[in-house]
């Protein structure tokens, strides 16, 4: 990968993935598909990550092991959001945003 | 040109696309199938950096985890024909809005900086020097939060099996 491809290609990609995470998260209003904006977002924070540790630090391996404990902490908030729309679907009959502020007043 | 160039535009026109029609398809379960090839995709990208380890591990927890985790609760909350309404143009406006100001003022600053490669002999990535990087206490040894994410895992496993308990 090193060879004719430079690094700012890499980072374009990776930073067009991250805003349509963002864009994702502001438009959606459904629960899973938000969920799914922040694992892209996850996604594109793990690519740089990895990127910058290759071109830059290949002598190192920070940006490898802070990418493997982002893939764990995505891993577990996965598992604790969806435990949660789960049990709102099961109370509200519905995982629209929209629908969830019930317990805001 | 060479293969590796034109592997990683394929990759990144994979990436592009898939991640677009990901927040812009109506269905739900198409979404999940397009977030899957964002992350298959990215795994390649991995192979291509030599990082196999890291590839695996995004191959089986994001690829065979998280997503199957995903299309698991959209099967319990939802019906499979079920299409999302067009959200209001206000918001749509606004999403697209943040999203591309974001994207360009990104663009922009990584295209100004001038990003100077290392020269220094790439390290072997293989399972010892991960290992021992990854549960040394020394120099660039990773002990510590290796042991805190795994608390954090145990405690979001525990937690998620009482929040989605059945109540009394």
């Amino acid at each position: 990968m090193l060879q004719g491809i430079p690094i700012t290609h890499v980072l374009i990609v990776s930073s067009f993935m991250f805003f349509t995470g963002v864009c994702g998260f502001i438009i959606r209003r459904n629960m899973i598909t938000i969920l799914m904006s922040i694992e892209l977002i996850l996604n594109a924070v793990n690519i740089n990550l990895v990127v910058f540790n290759k071109y830059l630090f290949p002598d190192q391996l920070q940006g490898h092991f802070f990418a493997l404990f982002v893939v764990g902490i995505a891993a577990a908030e996965a598992s604790v959001a969806i435990a949660l729309i789960i049990n709102i679907y099961r109370r509200l009959n519905s995982i629209s945003v929209d629908k969830v502020n019930e317990m805001k007043y | 040109m060479a293969l590796n160039v034109l592997m990683f535009y394929l990759l990144s026109a994979v990436i592009v696309i898939c991640s677009v029609l990901t927040i812009t398809t109506t269905r739900i379960l198409r979404a999940a199938f397009y977030l899957l090839c964002v992350l298959v995709a990215t795994a390649g990208y991995y192979f291509m950096v030599n990082y196999q380890f890291m590839a695996g591990v995004q191959l089986v927890l994001y690829a065979g985890g998280i997503v199957v985790l995903i299309i698991f609760s959209i099967l319990l909350t939802s019906h499979i024909s079920h299409k999302f309404a067009k959200p209001e143009a206000m918001r749509l406006v606004m999403g697209i809005l943040v999203g591309l100001s974001g994207f360009a003022l990104s663009t922009i600053a990584i295209l100004k900086f001038t990003f100077t490669p290392s020269n220094a002999p790439a390290m072997k990535v293989d399972m010892q020097a991960i290992g021992t990087q990854l549960l040394g206490t020394g120099k660039n040894g990773y002990a510590l939060p290796f042991e805190v994410i795994s608390i954090l895992l145990l405690a979001a496993m525990i937690g998620a099996i009482i929040i989605a308990k059945k109540g009394k």
